[in-house]
């Protein structure tokens, strides 16, 4: 055995120095982890500054012994290479070890330990740890808002039917996959609306909308039957004018007739909230911000220079104000400029206000789609004589929205984190709902779990999104 | 000609129909506020506000105009912001190569971090701050200080104020110490470009930035002295700090949040910017014989910071105008003080919003075309 240079540890006397090290460093994090979890310090006996720094010194002379390269061990290679590569990234490590220890226990105890789960009041919540009591009290109003405890029902149904809906996607065979784009983008949302009035709110059978509605489907059905070079203008011109014709001149006495057939109770959206209403506003503004963001972006990259303007000027106005000034807009300058007798519902005022100020956003991720692509692509889809719309829907877009998933999911996540701020118009989603049950007297000082809880929520929502987007990002790469 | 209708008849339906819907809502505008006996202008900017703002970085109480509680909302808001972006820059920068560093325990904590903080919603991270945290604060006389000066108190944090003498002295030094640093780095550059030498451009701002200001005390006559915060009861059970500077619990919370929150976007951009330069970039630098010092500072930032710097242009505008939401906790920023309180007052909604929104639209438009001219200059051009 060769002279040992404990300054300088190398291969010679690997396993004195494998012992030495591992010893020190399990010594220390002992130590740390006796001291956290069982409050004993065995370093008691050194005062109180010494006894402190005393695991990092350790820890750290042992890294430093074991700190051999090729060593012919598998293990104590790959922790050299991970987390041991030179001084200051043990200290790192040691931290950061520490650091998990250390917190461990007092988490632990706050969320489960010493939590009160049990009960219905706030007496059981006397020990330390959360008091988990009053989000099981307070569970339905934090999902559902203030709706009816009876009619809850209305809203799981709606949810579970419109989920199966949605899931129809995973189980369409070859043949019927072309028309999923058309379910998805049109039959879908509408089914969605039609649950969330009908079911949700519980609007009786005829209303204005029903006009809207059956002009839609009617337009939409002679709409096959037309030729496509005039569609674009069949589209915007035959609705809005059929719905003016039903409206006020065809059938307008059977249909008042018709609405005093009694449906289900109604619920005014000022009692809905909580997070299904998170759900129905995102799901809604999901929806319209990307047709209409997706115009913009196509308006902004138009070779017709008025539209161009437009298109600029509208998405850098959504795109300089924050989302609290529209909310304030929608809320108190919006009625100003309507007729003194139209009422817009606040909560449809608020879906209208975040999907223009989201639709902004989309139309810049998607223009930054549209000039990744190289121009190739626009020239070579002319040259097989194909038209503006016909290129876009079936060269263009495909792949620049492909290139674009991960910019698009963002969007979407911010939107669903922006919803809390409808507590501007006084709406409660869960975190505002939080806010009121905090000030209920019988409740006070059970802020934390609260936020605790919805953030949990919210993480796993958002969290599962950006996994999901990445999956598809995956999924949709294709070499270029 | 048959083509030129093409061309115009789907702008000129275009025009039509923003002009519609614009006249639209001018007309019913102006028959809601005939109805309702308002008259529009914003010839009450100048009238005395009457309500008071609790938080203000310039003189201002009741007595004077509107026009002023706007200056104080739009300074407040400021204030929020540039705090946050200072603090929200140095974490994801740290952050963002933390994630890159090869000790797998450190990239993790700060994948962690960047997940943990990214996927909840700010406006609930305001909250928690605000109404979970910071009310678990000790009270002012329970307060222990931390370093002996400052005192963190569920009331706020008390920190010593300066008492400056000659304070011109001291920033005509620091100028000169800036404007010094400057032409030294033009000629720095200049001496590289032409004989391939490195200057310690670094050590020498460094040197110049401590140095000169220094002299200012000791030549200048400036001198600096502390003012602490002292405890003082008002009553048998109420306390409060006297001297230094009280920065308000709102205060502390909206900055924490909106650095904690954009600082993991922050360092997702500086993670992107670093990953973005080529593995074959920093080869090739190596191998002509520039030190890692070296090759980080002259081949890999000027490219990294190419990629960077428009993204995070973009999470500062973010942050501004996220700073909107102190609304939610009472801190008077604009959009409190302004949309809200004056609002409330006036009845002026129209004006007062459309205000509101033009102040941050040219904030953002401002900052972007200066974005717009630094990226221009930063761009690689090509020959």
């Amino acid at each position: 055995m060769s002279k040992i240079n404990f300054l300088k540890p190398d291969k010679d006397n690997l396993t004195t120095f494998l012992y030495i090290g591992s010893f020190l460093f399990v010594i220390s994090v002992i130590d740390v982890f006796l001291n956290s979890f069982f409050s004993l310090n065995i370093t008691g006996f050194l005062p109180s500054s010494l006894s402190f720094i005393i695991p990092i010194i350790l820890g750290f002379i042992g890294l430093y012994f074991i700190r051999i390269e090729h060593s012919g061990y598998k293990f104590l290679d790959q922790v050299n290479k991970n987390i041991n590569t030179n001084n200051f990234n043990a200290i790192l490590s040691l931290l950061i070890i520490f650091i998990i220890i250390k917190a461990t226990p007092p988490i632990l105890s706050w969320f489960v330990v010493d939590a009160s789960f049990a009960g219905d009041s706030k007496d059981v919540c006397s020990g330390t740890g959360a008091c988990w009591t009053y989000i099981k009290v307070w569970f339905r109003r934090f999902m559902y808002g203030m709706y009816p405890n009876a009619e809850q029902w209305r809203i799981n149904l709606s949810f579970i039917a419109l989920t199966l809906l949605g899931s129809v996607g995973y189980f369409a065979t070859e043949k019927y996959k072309k028309y999923l784009t058309l379910y998805y983008v049109i039959i879908y949302p509408f089914i969605a609306f039609l649950f969330i009035f009908f079911f949700i709110s519980g609007g009786p059978i005829f209303f204005d909308f029903s006009y809207g509605i059956i002009a839609a489907v009617i337009s939409i059905i002679i709409g096959f039957f037309i030729p496509s070079k005039f569609k674009f203008y069949y589209f915007i011109f035959v609705p809005i004018t059929l719905y003016i014709v039903l409206k006020y001149f065809v059938f307008y006495e059977e249909l008042i007739e018709l609405g005093k057939l009694e449906g289900l109770n109604w619920v005014e959206t000022g009692a809905w909230g909580g997070l299904s209403l998170t759900f129905i506003i995102s799901f809604f503004c999901l929806i319209f911000c990307f047709p209409i963001g997706m115009a913009f972006a196509l308006g902004r990259r138009s070779d017709f220079p008025l539209i161009r303007y437009i298109s600029i000027g509208f998405i850098e106005f959504w795109r300089g104000v924050p989302l609290i000034t529209v909310l304030f807009m929608s809320a108190v300058m919006f009625p100003m400029f309507l007729p003194a007798d139209f009422f817009i519902d606040k909560l449809v005022r608020c879906i209208i206000a975040i999907s223009l100020f989201e639709a902004a956003y989309v139309a810049e991720v998607i223009r930054g789609g549209l000039q990744a692509l190289p121009r190739g692509q626009y020239e070579a889809a002319k040259s097989l004589g194909m038209g503006y719309w016909r290129m876009h829907i079936f060269v263009i877009l495909p792949q620049a929205l492909k290139l674009v998933i991960p910019g698009i999911a963002n969007t979407f996540l911010a939107l669903v984190k922006d919803t809390p701020l409808i507590f501007v118009v006084g709406l409660l989603e869960i975190v505002g709902m939080l806010n009121l049950a905090k000030t209920n007297p019988k409740w006070l000082g059970f802020a934390m779990e609260g936020y605790v809880f919805a953030a949990i929520i919210f993480w796993i929502i958002c969290y599962a999104m950006s996994k999901y987007s990445y999956n598809l990002e995956q999924k949709y790469k294709t070499e270029r | 000609m048959n083509l030129k209708l093409q061309k115009i008849i789907p702008q000129l339906i275009t025009v039509l129909v923003v002009v519609l819907v614009f006249g639209f809502f001018t007309y019913n505008a102006q028959i809601n506020m005939e109805n309702r006996g308002i008259d529009f202008g914003y010839g009450f900017l100048s009238q005395e506000s009457s309500f008071d703002v609790q938080f203000s970085l310039i003189e201002y109480d009741g007595s004077h105009s509107y026009f002023r509680a706007y200056l104080v909302g739009l300074l407040n808001t400021i204030l929020v912001s540039v705090i946050g972006i200072i603090f929200a820059t140095i974490l994801g920068v740290i952050v963002g190569v933390a994630r890159l560093s090869p000790n797998y325990l450190i990239n993790q904590f700060a994948a962690f971090y960047v997940e943990f903080f990214r996927n909840i919603p700010l406006l609930l991270q305001i909250f928690f701050w605000y109404f979970a945290a910071l009310r678990a604060l000790p009270l002012p006389q329970d307060a222990d200080a931390i370093l002996g000066v400052f005192y963190l108190t569920i009331k706020g944090l008390y920190v010593p104020a300066f008492i400056w003498e000659n304070l011109n002295v001291f920033l005509y030094s620091l100028i000169a110490a800036i404007i010094a640093i400057v032409v030294i780095r033009i000629h720095a550059r200049k001496v590289q470009e032409t004989q391939g030498k490195q200057l310690p451009v670094f050590w020498i701002a460094i040197g110049l930035i401590f140095i000169l200001p220094l002299l200012s005390f000791l030549i200048g006559g400036v001198s600096l002295s502390f003012e602490i915060p002292k405890l003082k009861q008002l009553a048998t059970t109420s306390f409060i700090y006297e001297g230094g500077v009280s920065l308000p619990p709102e205060l502390i919370a909206l900055t924490l949040s909106l650095a904690l929150y954009t600082a993991t976007f922050i360092a997702e951009c500086v993670r992107a910017g670093i990953q973005g330069v080529g593995k074959g970039q920093k080869e090739a630098a190596a191998s002509i014989g520039l030190n890692p010092n070296q090759v980080l500072k002259l081949v890999v930032m000027p490219q990294a910071l190419r990629i960077i710097i428009p993204p995070t242009t973009n999470q500062y505008l973010n942050l501004t105008k996220n700073s909107s939401l102190a609304a939610a906790i009472a801190y008077p920023d604009l959009v409190l003080v302004f949309a809200g309180t004056a609002l409330m007052q006036t009845g002026k909604a129209i004006e007062i919003v459309s205000i509101t929104m033009l102040t941050y639209l040219s904030l953002s438009i401002s900052i972007s075309i200066l974005m717009n001219w630094y990226n221009k200059k930063i761009a690689i051009k090509e020959k």
